[in-house]
């Protein structure tokens, strides 16, 4: 699994500067940047749109599309006048502007629109008898009426008021995320440090103790590696339900522990079994143990390894949907967000202003976590890993 | 290496030994007691801190911070405990036992939360619903004959062809091209970022490109603009291809992992190589299949397989946008249908069971992978 060995990153630093001869007038870096170009925005789009929709008006949003806020040409109605009368309304007309612009068409085209000779358009607006003309022209058009209005109803629960037609004022309950977004921290948190102490104890004890069994524990790691965790849902959640740890925080952080125990003792045994081994022995020879040596100097030595596992482990318990709707379940008091969102989607799946602010929330921390840490997150992709 | 290692370190403690005369002999009365007092401690904190949080009625927040004191410290204070209690034993007890509590915990957790629980799945697949009358193998002959089944098999091979097969060769094509290109950072991070977005998420960012209004959805307002036609319910309309709309979600969110690795990989092929072959005359297409490819031939293996497992699992994307409707279901979701919606404990071990067969070949690779690395 363990593609990428130190070897290889080693050259790669070396080769990296030695095939700096990305010029700019090259041709076919021109190719290469266009179809990289492409690319970025194209993987960009999706959330660019969620974003942009987030700080939009709720009626905004339903009228016209995010894209819309770029600069684009667009039809505003400029004038508009009555029809004139003594039209044949159903063969084809010629409508002359107070302007002095003409265009012809049938009654339907007008309907569409039809460009006259000066560039506008117009557009037949009512019926055939009483209908009045509006004379439109393109012109730049670019913005949206911005709000923080849906964060602060996802974040805080602020009711939403409406305006209704008949005047009448309705009131959409708020939609409070602030208790799933503290669930999906308790949740992740633990769930993170416990298997990465177990593993680290477990990887020490791998790498540098001798015992019987420790080869066939180890291949069962290894086995375990890619064991679907759909495989354990069904006999867990029956000794849940027994222990009544089902609903519980304790519950799906020993579940998250279990799950991500083969990759976290792994990953790390790959790192603590190559540090150098006389810092072991010379500790060793000043009469330390080795829990004294595994918590001075292999903890602290394997921050790395450490911090590359947290990442993982963190983004996956935070955005695991699967293990929280089985063992947490919605009840609103452990309800993660990522349930709360699978909710939303069903309940509420065109309110757009509710769900693109909703998941932008839950995306907030992942992505924080994500970019600060980026370095230990591709190290720890490269030393190997399949999650089960 | 490691084996060389343990065998030098039995030699270096009893070199030590004199240094350190109460060691190996018999454990005194203080160590004991304060073992003990240890040992009751961690057992109260523990206790006291789940029935805190089962039954606790404070603001949420508590709540919090006590639950991470708790789960983090507890762990840490069950280690020093059990460890203790090990060193207070004898030279030879303690040397036999400490290794296991170092790897017991671990070891523990995996038997209790995967390895045990496949052969209990296997064996509550081997009766009826109620999970009380043996059937045998008839929930097996049902998984393979249900219509809905093989529709869920077709849809994972479609996953497995379009959604695996576009990860490996669009991260492929982004790491050679970022390789050439002076923009190769901004390019990677972009393409890499949705790795830290959930499935929901991603879900419903997609929803949002599909929906069916076109001054809502993108796509729709891309189509109806360019063809005129009418808006297509793409998660819906269009079977069994609305499975590929659902497909690009997955392909959105992993081509990074796939291209990270390519890129290490690529950066990896000497330099000597690539140029000796462009001075032969080689054309840039001829050096990408007849040396790029080939290098990274085991890099690809991996990317492909792990791809290939996350794709076989694929359970949220499906589950968010069209609850397995119309024709979208997968295994997983047939899985999660089966047991927690019609309530069916043996068709739905069943399922997973089937869902673990596929799996195994890789599993045996990469024992067979590792016992061949390592000098273990």
């Amino acid at each position: 699994m363990a593609v990428v060995t130190t070897k290889q990153k080693a050259v790669a630093r070396t080769t990296a500067s030695a095939r700096s001869q990305k010029g700019p007038f090259n041709p076919s870096a021109i190719i290469v940047n266009g179809t990289l170009l492409m690319l970025v925005i194209a993987w960009l789009l999706p959330t660019v749109g969620l974003i942009i929709t987030s700080v939009r008006t709720r009626a905004e949003i339903a009228t016209s599309g995010w894209w819309t806020v770029f600069p684009h040409q667009a039809y505003v109605t400029k004038d508009s006048f009555p029809v004139p009368k003594g039209l044949n309304t159903d063969g084809v007309m010629t409508i002359t502007t107070p302007s002095g612009a003409t265009a012809s068409g049938t009654f339907e085209q007008f309907r569409a629109g039809v460009t006259a000779s000066d560039g506008s358009k117009l557009v037949w607006v009512g019926n055939k008898r009483l209908g009045t003309i509006q004379i439109q022209q393109q012109e730049w058009q670019w913005g949206s009426e911005w709000t923080l209005q849906n964060y602060a109803q996802v974040l805080l629960g602020v009711p939403f008021q409406v305006k209704q037609p008949d005047g009448t004022i309705q009131t959409i309950p708020g939609n409070d995320f602030s208790t799933s977004f503290l669930n999906s921290l308790i949740v992740t948190i633990p769930a993170t440090v416990i298997p990465i102490l177990i593993a680290a104890f477990a990887a020490y004890g791998f790498a540098w103790m001798k015992f019987p069994g420790r080869k066939f524990l180890f291949i069962m790691i290894v086995a375990l590696l890619v064991v679907p965790l759909q495989i354990a849902l069904v006999p867990i959640l029956t000794d849940y339900v027994k222990l009544q740890l089902s609903g519980t925080f304790l519950g799906i952080w020993l579940v998250h522990t279990g799950f991500g125990l083969s990759l976290a003792t792994y990953l790390l045994y790959g790192y603590i079994s190559q540090l150098p081994r006389d810092i072991l022995e010379s500790a060793f020879i000043d009469g330390a143990s080795h829990f004294t040596i595994f918590t001075r100097l292999i903890l602290p030595l394997s921050a790395p390894a450490l911090a590359s596992f947290a990442i993982f482990q963190f983004l996956w318990v935070w955005n695991d949907y699967l293990v929280a709707l089985i063992f947490l379940g919605a009840k609103p008091e452990v309800q993660v967000l990522t349930l709360r969102l699978g909710d939303l989607v069903g309940s509420r799946n065109s309110e757009w202003y509710i769900l693109t602010a909703g998941a932008f929330v839950s995306m907030v921390v992942p992505l924080l976590v994500f970019f600060s840490l980026q370095r230990y997150f591709v190290r720890g992709l490269l030393a190997g890993s399949v999650k089960g | 290496m490691a084996e060389r290692v343990e065998a030098e370190f039995p030699a270096l403690r009893k070199e030590t030994k004199p240094s350190e005369p109460q060691r190996g002999a018999a454990p005194n009365a203080g160590r004991i007691l304060m073992a003990l007092v240890l040992t009751a401690l961690t057992a109260v904190f523990l206790y006291a801190g789940f029935i805190f949080l089962r039954d606790a009625n404070v603001p949420k927040i508590i709540v919090a911070v006590i639950a991470i004191v708790w789960g983090v410290g507890g762990i840490a204070l069950l280690f020093t405990t059990a460890n203790y209690l090990v060193e207070t034993l004898g030279q030879t007890w303690r040397n036999r036992l400490q290794p296991y509590v170092f790897v017991g915990p671990a070891v523990l957790a995996l038997l209790y939360f995967l390895a045990i629980p496949t052969l209990r799945t296997l064996y509550i697949s081997l009766f009826d619903s109620s999970g009380t009358n043996f059937v045998g193998l008839q929930n097996y002959v049902a998984v393979f004959t249900n219509q809905a089944m093989f529709t869920a098999f077709r849809n994972n091979v479609i996953w497995i062809v379009f959604g695996a097969g576009a990860c490996v060769v669009a991260g492929l094509l982004i790491a050679v091209l970022a390789d050439r290109s002076r923009f190769e950072t901004l390019a990677k991070s972009t393409i890499f970022m949705p790795m830290a977005i959930s499935m929901v998420g991603a879900s419903i960012i997609f929803n949002f490109i599909y929906d069916v209004d076109p001054h809502v959805g993108l796509l729709n307002a891309l189509y109806t603009g360019i063809t005129g036609a009418g808006p297509i319910a793409w998660k819906s309309e269009l079977q069994p291809f609305n499975n590929l709309f659902l497909i690009v979600v997955m392909v959105w969110l992993q081509t990074g992992y796939s291209m990270v690795l390519f890129s290490a990989a690529i950066k990896g092929i000497p330099t000597e190589l690539l140029e000796a072959a462009r001075v032969d005359g080689a054309t840039e297409l001829r050096v990408f299949f007849s040396i790029v490819i080939p290098s990274i031939m085991g890099t690809i293996i991996t990317v492909a397989t792990t791809v290939v497992i996350f794709t076989l699992k694929i359970f949220d994307v499906v589950w968010i946008m069209t609850g397995g409707q119309f024709d979208t279901q997968v295994i997983a979701t047939q899985f999660y249908r089966e047991y927690f919606t019609a309530q069916n404990a043996g068709y739905g071990s069943a399922i997973a069971i089937v869902l673990l067969i596929l799996v195994i070949p890789v599993m045996v690779y990469n024992i067979r992978e590792f016992n061949e690395r390592q000098a273990f």
